[in-house]
Formats: C-alpha cells, sequence, structure tokens
C-alpha cells in the first residue's frame, strides 16, 4: 500500500507492506536512525517518537496508522544548528551514558515541557516512566529536562522584559 | 525482528464503514483500536487476523459526557483522556486509581478503553473497574444496538460478547448519589501489569451499602465479578468485622494461578488484602465526597 506519513515537518511517500511499523519506516525507509529500536514488545520505550505532540512507543504502531498525523522524531527537535533545550540539559547535566535510551527520553521530556513547562521532579519522573535507561539511574536525565525548564522559562522572562 | 504476519489494512471512516467492513469479513476481520494488545498479539502469531479494521479516526467514538445519570464514555477513549477528565475523577475516582497505574504514560497515549475490555485479559485493570461499577457495554451490529451487562459482556478468558460483525461503541456507568470508589493493585515495577488488584464500588443509603460491585484483576477470569463478596456486602452497615469476612471471601473465591509475578497462594491472599483495602477506601469516599475530591 502507498503512504504518505509526515515526519518533522516534511511529507514522505512510500510503498509499503500493512504490517510494516512505525519504527522500522523511521529508522529503514527514511533512514532516520535517531530512533532506536529495543526490545520490539512495547516494554523499553527506546523507540519512542512523537505523534501530534504526544509520546508513542513506534514500535507498536503501524507506519499506516501514522498518515494523517505529524511525527517527530529526535532529528526534528534541533532547529538547524541550535540544539531544543532539552538536547542542551542532556548535555549541561551528563543525561546520557551510552545514548540508547536518549532520543525518546529528550522526546518525553519535550513533550512533558510543551504541556507542563514548569514540571516537578516527580512529574519528570512520571512522564519518562515507561523508558527504560540501563546506564544512568535516571537522575541525570531528570536533572536535564528540568535544566531544559528552567533554561526556557528564563528565555520566556527575558522575552517577556524586552517586550 | 518481531512483525506481525500479513494482512490487510482497513481504516474505516465512520461507524456505518467499520460495521460494514467487520460484516463483510467476519471472522477474519478484527478491530484495530490503540494496537496495543492486538499488535504484541499478533508479533507473537498469538492472533492472526487477516483484515484489521482500523478505527482510530472515528473521533465520534472518542468522548466522555454525562447524560440522563450516565457517564457514557466512547469505545476509542484512550487510557490518558481518562486520567484528564475530572467529570470522570469526580464520579469514579475509582478510574482514576486504575489509571494511574494502567502502564506507562506512552502506552496510555494510545491504548483505548473498548480494547481493554474487548481484549479481555482477566488482567486487565478496567476490566476489573468496569465490573465494580456495574458498567453497560454498548455493542453495535449491521442490525443495530444492545447494551449488555459487564457480568455477561466477559464470557471467559480472551472472549466477550462482541460477535463477528460487530463493535464495541461505548461504555456507560450509571451515576449515583452517595457514591464512592476505589482500586487497588500490586504492581512488580511502575508500569507493570497487576500481581493482583482489586476495585470497589458502592453506595451508603442511611449508613448501608448498597449497589455493591466487586472486580478483581490477575486471579483468574471468575474473579473479575466477585459476585459472592458482593451479595456478603448487599444492604450491610460497614464494620471491620465485615471487611474481614469480604476479604476472606474474596480470596476464597477467586483462582489465581502462579507465574512469574507471584505464586498462586501469595495472589489469593492478595486478593483480600486488596478487596479490604479498596472497600475502605471506598466507603470512606462515599461518606466524605468532598474530601475525597480533595484527595483525588
Ligand atoms: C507495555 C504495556 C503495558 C501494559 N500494562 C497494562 C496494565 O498495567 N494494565 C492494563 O490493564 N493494561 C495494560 N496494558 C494494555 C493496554 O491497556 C492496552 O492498551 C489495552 O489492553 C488494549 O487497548 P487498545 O486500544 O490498545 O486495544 P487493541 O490492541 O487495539 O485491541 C485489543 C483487542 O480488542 C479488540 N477491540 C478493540 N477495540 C474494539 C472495539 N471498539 N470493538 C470491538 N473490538 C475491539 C481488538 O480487535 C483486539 O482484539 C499494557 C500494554 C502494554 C503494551
Ligand atoms: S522497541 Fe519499542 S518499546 Fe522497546
Ligand atoms: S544512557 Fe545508556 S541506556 Fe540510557
Amino acid at each position: 500500500m502507498r503512504i504518505t506519513v509526515n515526519v518533522n515537518g516534511e511529507d514522505h511517500t512510500r510503498e509499503v507492506e500493512a504490517r510494516h511499523l512505525l519504527v522500522r519506516f523511521l529508522r529503514d525507509d527514511l533512514e532516520l536512525t535517531g530512533t532506536h529500536w529495543g526490545c520490539d514488545t512495547s516494554n523499553c520505550g527506546t523507540c519512542v517518537v512523537l505523534m501530534d505532540g504526544e509520546p508513542v512507543k513506534s514500535c507498536t504502531v503501524l507506519a499506516a496508522m501514522a498518515e494523517g498525523h505529524e511525527t517527530r522524531t529526535v532529528e526534528g527537535l534541533a532547529d538547524g544548528d541550535r540544539l531544543d533545550p532539552v538536547q542542551q540539559g542532556f548535555i549541561e547535566e551528563h543525561g546520557l551514558q551510552c545514548g540508547f535510551c536518549t532520543p525518546g527520553m529528550m522526546l518525553s521530556g519535550r513533550a512533558l515541557l510543551d504541556r507542563n513547562p514548569d514540571p516537578s521532579e516527580d512529574e519528570v519522573r512520571e512522564a519518562i516512566s515507561g523508558q527504560l535507561c540501563r546506564c544512568t539511574g535516571y537522575l541525570n536525565i531528570v536533572k536535564a529536562i528540568r535544566w531544559a525548564a528552567a533554561h526556557e522559562s528564563a528565555g520566556r522572562e527575558e522575552a517577556g522584559s524586552q517586550a | 525482528m518481531q512483525v506481525p504476519a500479513s494482512f490487510e489494512y482497513q481504516r474505516a471512516q465512520s461507524v456505518e464503514e467499520a460495521l460494514e467492513l467487520l460484516g463483510r469479513f467476519g471472522e477474519e476481520a478484527r478491530v484495530l483500536a490503540g494496537g496495543h494488545s492486538l499488535l504484541p498479539m499478533m508479533k507473537l502469531r498469538l492472533a492472526g487476523p487477516e483484515v484489521l479494521v482500523d478505527i482510530n479516526d472515528l473521533t465520534e467514538l472518542d468522548h466522555i459526557d454525562e447524560t440522563g445519570g450516565e457517564l457514557r464514555v466512547g469505545a476509542l477513549t484512550r487510557h490518558r483522556t481518562l486520567l484528564e477528565s475530572p467529570l470522570v475523577g469526580r464520579h469514579f475516582p475509582i478510574i482514576h486509581d486504575a489509571e494511574r497505574v494502567i502502564a506507562d504514560p506512552p502506552v496510555r497515549n494510545r491504548g483505548t478503553i473498548g480494547g481493554s475490555l474487548c481484549q479481555a485479559d482477566p488482567s486487565e485493570d478496567l476490566s476489573a473497574v468496569c465490573a465494580a461499577l456495574h458498567a453497560v457495554a454498548v455493542i453495535r451490529g449491521a442490525d443495530g444496538e444492545r447494551g449488555v451487562a459487564m457480568a455477561d459482556f466477559h464470557r471467559g478468558p480472551y472472549e466477550t460478547a462482541v460477535g463477528a460483525g460487530e463493535m464495541l461503541t461505548e461504555v456507560r456507568f450509571p451515576v449515583r448519589p452517595g457514591s464512592g470508589s476505589a482500586y487497588e493493585k500490586l504492581e512488580r515495577k511502575a508500569g507493570d501489569w497487576a500481581v493482583a488488584a482489586a476495585g470497589v464500588a458502592l453506595c451508603l443509603e442511611d449508613g448501608r451499602m448498597t449497589h455493591v460491585g466487586v472486580g478483581l484483576a490477575a486471579v483468574g477470569a471468575g474473579g473479575l465479578h466477585a459476585e459472592a463478596v458482593q451479595e456478603l456486602l448487599e444492604g450491610r452497615e460497614p464494620s471491620p468485622e465485615l471487611f474481614e469476612e469480604a476479604g476472606r471471601v474474596a480470596s476464597a473465591s477467586c483462582s489465581p494461578v502462579t507465574d512469574s509475578r507471584g505464586p498462586a497462594d501469595y495472589k489469593r491472599h492478595l486478593a483480600g488484602e486488596l478487596t479490604k483495602r479498596a472497600l475502605r477506601r471506598a466507603v470512606a469516599r462515599a461518606a466524605a465526597p468532598a474530601a475525597a475530591v480533595k484527595e483525588g
């Protein structure tokens, strides 16, 4: 079947089988290998991407189901050379070690901040609770997302005072 | 790499079209809602439908309305929508108790109430919740609509009253004054399926418990509707001794199996203990609804 899926703001049309999973479509067809793939059983959360702004596990979504929706992957986080504050937060707070869970963690962090600009530590932990990290012990991931929250709110205040 | 076997994909644009497709393909077709039970089962070859009818575009099935003394929840309503609905929390704190501990945020973004009930896995939290609340499932087919009480909806593990060519469109919950409800679940880790869980819903009328509903999850299909516990409690005044007795009856009436989540006798013990805890909280909430709102 022929599907058109919008990924990071661009439409991509491909001929696929109905059983083709979104994670494979992103990685194999579009060569967007930033979306990782781990357990294949909707448990580890490394395959998390955003669909219409909300985190979903792309190993458990058919590529065909993504048609008509906006998919955002880690490749769509930065604005040209300017990193998203969540990405910057992972650098500042040492939020990754091997990096396997990182794209999904950053996308869940982004989705959280878009709804809740000043999340508590518990709210951050809840938001990433469907995603496993075998390296960091989570502490620095939580700090990274909160770094981004603080940074974005400072940015908003600055913009406000300039206006 | 796990991939489902080949199938034909149909994306329905209306309930009528979905029913037409389901009618045309009969036993070969399955509804695809959130896909978070069905796709994993297809990957494992535990399910092999030839046609999937995707209902995700049917926004008319994604709604929560209060009308005529009922809360009507569309079959495509996601776990997350239920969790975030103040209306649901106000009438049925049991649903929020359960939704907080069903899977994890990305799964809750996709999974639906209709999929949960139709999956009919004895470990499904919303099945126990809907059993406790004496919900009514609205099933639609080519010949129209019928309402089926939860006790008749679940026919056994992975079996429901939804026939070939039919689909679940709505779940209706009776809204009653003086009601209270609660869900207690023990899980091994955040987002996991229950080791065991218990849901209780009731009303307090002149100090007596009425419309009592008790549903148990993960302790065998027979536990889903804990009728013996309901009968014990109906019309009685709450007391610690009665709660103890209710726990004993819950333990005795379920049939858990030993698996990776724990041995059967432990789960049996949990069924009793969690029933008591849910009962205490449900009664407290019915007695002081304002406090329950603050807590919830
Ligand atoms: C990692 C993970 C953890 C989970 N943890 C929990 C948990 O702790 N507790 C819990 O209760 N659940 C849990 N679940 C299950 C989750 O709640 C699922 O989303 C739910 O069971 C199925 O909903 P769905 O919309 O995804 O259904 P689908 O997978 O789309 O469908 C399930 C079945 O129902 C049928 N169906 C769906 N909708 C309809 C309809 N309207 N009419 C007729 N038939 C229909 C389908 O044909 C299929 O047979 C978990 C799932 C995952 C992947
Ligand atoms: S690969 Fe999707 S959840 Fe693990
Ligand atoms: S950084 Fe290695 S899994 Fe998270």
